[in-house]
């Protein structure tokens, strides 16, 4: 990371109106566009991080298809596909520092691999084998959260933790266009600028919130509205992973070195479903959906390395070899998963023992025990 | 032993909260240089700091939901919800993620936050100023609920909640807030009663009375006013609403064969139902009458010059204690 790097905000162009800019270091076809301050954010990325960044994307875009597979073959209840958010997710979380502290939605399953999470912890909440997914303190990041925008309010909480610490931690909350709309996002940029929180507000829009459109949540550009909370704004390329990186990067640069928080809008495209239960046919013209493919983030970022020469077989082998591992990887673990036990129900409701949820156990254990019994005839 | 009125022994043990431990800090409306509307934290936020004992903004939800961020940072947040009216912006933090934090991580994210809240009516306040939301939070798995009745409890009890792994909605009954009682203020936490402990507060032989917050004075002086007709009342304060200390309850009513629950809330779906229910499961063969409830009625709560109707008061209490004496009562020749 370059510290040494200008601050947007400090230059001509104010970060405070992005208004249609759209920050972007690679176009759709692939080509590399300069910028006079971003390009310094990610001026250290070469070749080999090319490639990395490339790795990772097909990784994750591997796991979703498993995924999905893996749903429709009754070995997940539900999966939240990510496909066509790769470079929001790797460009944003490739970013983050071990210490930094993440806040995820459900869709950021890519962000959880990046992170540390094991597949199987992943799929483990998507099978139904229990709620939480990975150990939120080794991989420091949040168990995924399902009401929409709540994990905002608790980034930035744990951001003033972090304030009262002295530490220079940041954190990066995760959510989507609609969660715009909640209260929690609006209450969370309430908090994060009267207490100037180190937090970065990390939103996707991937322009559908299950089969509502981005213009019902909005009627100004997402990036325009944190500016009336007093949070300086980013309007990125979602699909472009080095203007995501070099975005993140500088947000939570910003955030570390006491500038507060900032709010990024990664301009992206959800090209499956809400969730396998859902059908975008039903909602979706066809013709964005092709528009969208030819910005496909995975796509673009082949074209980048084709142009520099660096897309060779050795690459492509080794980026197949390792996705296909980590989807066999994913399958095995999730088929092979052990189901919970039945008390397993009453466990770690609370730290301490209660007395309602320790009888209620022991009624339904001697239950349970029933079934195991001899029965006499005529017995009561 | 000190003489301190209700607010003033709340005061005393958040002090001795933010002294003995780093780690806990107060959040709210006003509760800085202002000392919160009913001044319970009074000259916190000038000995700790405006970094301990924070005016937070006019967010509900916020308050609550940045409390969540930071008891994941290792803190131990305090939050006070300035009226009990005000508490539901900030319901689906305190049920969805306060609640389900711990079980949602299995144990590895501990959520050791407590809520105060002023509750219960009685004071002439405008609507949303005078409710009983308790039963909300009973119904939710992971959250503790206390009420507490007196200035002793309330110093030791705010404590033990801070001191709580688990979440605690602290609920204090805003119109004894001034009533004064003695309070040790060396007592040691670790001898105190527990959290979750219900204590007879008048011994009895006749009839079990259940109250808590506002209405165990009520029910006090509803036992004495009966004792002077030769009636035994026992009266329980329970201290704990979740999870209810039933044994405590039990034992009373195998003694006495009657119940009488009393709270402000409405009866529908009331901490009273559930205590009947369950007493009727555990001590069926013991009750010489059905347990009864006195409530505030089922309507939103009624502007003030109406509230001592819907207040459950001592003459109505003690209706209540005659009915299920099998006395002279205002339901008398009514069937069901």
């Amino acid at each position: 990371m370059q510290n040494d790097a200008p601050r947007p905000g400090q230059s001509a162009q104010n970060p405070l109106r992005t208004g249609g800019n759209l920050l972007q270091l690679v176009s759709p076809e692939g080509e590399r566009i300069s910028h006079p301050e971003f390009d310094l954010w990610i001026k250290d990325i070469g070749d080999e991080q090319l490639g990395s960044l490339f790795e990772d994307m097909t990784v994750i875009r591997r796991i979703d298809t498993e995924a999905t597979a893996l749903q429709r073959q009754g070995e997940l209840a539900l999966w939240p596909p990510l496909l066509g958010q790769e470079a929001a997710q790797i460009g944003s979380s490739r970013s983050l520092r071990d210490d930094d502290f993440v806040f995820p939605s459900y869709r950021e399953s890519g962000v959880a691999y990046i992170r540390g999470a094991h597949v199987s912890e992943i799929a483990q909440v998507w099978r139904g084998n229990a709620l939480y997914a990975w150990d939120p303190q080794r991989i420091n990041m949040a168990t995924p959260q399902i009401i929409i925008g709540s994990q905002s309010l608790h980034a930035t909480g744990y951001a003033m933790g972090v304030q009262l610490d002295g530490a220079s931690t940041a954190v990066l909350a995760y959510f989507g266009d609609g969660a715009t709309s909640e209260g929690d996002v609006s209450e969370a940029m309430v908090f994060a600028a009267s207490f100037q929180a180190p937090v970065v507000f990390f939103c996707q829009n991937n322009h559908w919130a299950i089969s509502e459109p981005v213009r019902v949540q909005s009627h100004v550009q997402l990036a325009d509205r944190p500016t009336g909370f007093g949070i300086p704004s980013l309007r990125v390329d979602g699909n472009d992973v080095l203007a995501v990186m070099a975005a993140t990067r500088w947000a939570l640069d910003r955030a570390r070195s006491g500038g507060g928080p900032t709010f990024i809008e990664a301009v992206t495209y959800r090209m499956g479903p809400h969730t396998t239960a859902d059908d975008p046919t039903r909602y979706r013209d066809p013709n964005e959906l092709e528009d969208w493919a030819a910005k496909d983030p995975i796509l673009r970022l082949r074209r980048l390395l084709d142009a520099k020469g660096l897309l060779t077989e050795e690459l492509e082998g080794r980026v197949k070899a390792k996705a296909d591992a980590v989807a066999a990887e994913l399958r095995t673990s999730c088929v092979n998963m052990p189901d919970p036990q039945p008390l397993d129900v009453f466990n770690h409701v609370y730290s301490t023992p209660n007395s309602w949820i320790e009888r209620q156990k022991d009624h339904y254990s001697r239950y349970l025990s029933s079934f195991n019994q001899p029965v006499e005839e005529g017995a009561l | 032993m000190s003489k301190l009125t209700f607010a003033r022994a709340i005061n005393a043990g958040l002090r001795k909260s933010l002294e003995n431990d780093p780690k806990v800090i107060l959040m709210g409306e006003d509760i800085g240089s202002l000392g919160g509307v009913f001044r319970v934290t009074d000259g916190l936020q000038k000995d700790f700091g405006k970094h301990r004992v924070i005016d937070s903004p006019l967010a509900e939800s916020g308050i609550i939901g940045t409390a969540v961020g930071l008891a994941y940072r290792g803190y131990r947040p305090v939050c006070e919800i300035q009226f009990d009216g005000f508490i539901y912006p900030a319901f689906d933090q305190i049920v969805s993620q306060v609640a389900k934090m711990h079980y949602r991580t299995q144990g590895r994210v501990k959520m050791p936050i407590t809520i105060r809240v002023p509750f219960g009516g009685g004071i002439g306040s405008p609507e949303h100023h005078s409710e009983s939301p308790e039963a909300y939070f009973t119904h939710t798995s992971g959250l503790r609920v206390v009420a507490v009745s007196n200035p002793q409890d309330a110093y030791t009890m705010i404590q033990q909640a801070i001191a709580s792994d688990d979440p605690v909605l602290y609920f204090e009954p805003k119109r004894r807030y001034h009533d004064k009682g003695d309070v040790d203020e060396s007592i040691d936490l670790s001898q105190a009663m527990p959290l979750d402990k219900a204590a007879v507060v008048n011994a009895g032989s006749d009839v079990t009375l259940v109250a808590y917050g506002p209405l165990v004075k009520t029910a006090k002086a509803a036992a004495q006013a009966a004792a002077d007709e030769g009636i035994s009342v026992e009266v329980i304060d329970l201290r704990s609403l979740s999870p209810v200390d039933y044994p405590v309850v039990e034992a009373s009513v195998r003694k006495t064969g009657r119940l009488v629950i009393t709270h402000e809330a409405g009866q529908n779906g009331g901490l009273g139902a559930e205590i009947a229910a369950s007493i009727t499961e555990r001590c069926f063969n013991y009750l010489e009458s059905a347990p009864v409830r006195i409530t505030g009625f089922d309507v939103p709560y009624p502007y003030s010059k109406l509230e001592m109707h819907h207040l459950p008061d001592l003459d109505r209490i003690l209706d209540g204690v005659d009915r299920t004496l099998g006395r002279h009562n205002s339901l008398s020749g009514l069937e069901g």
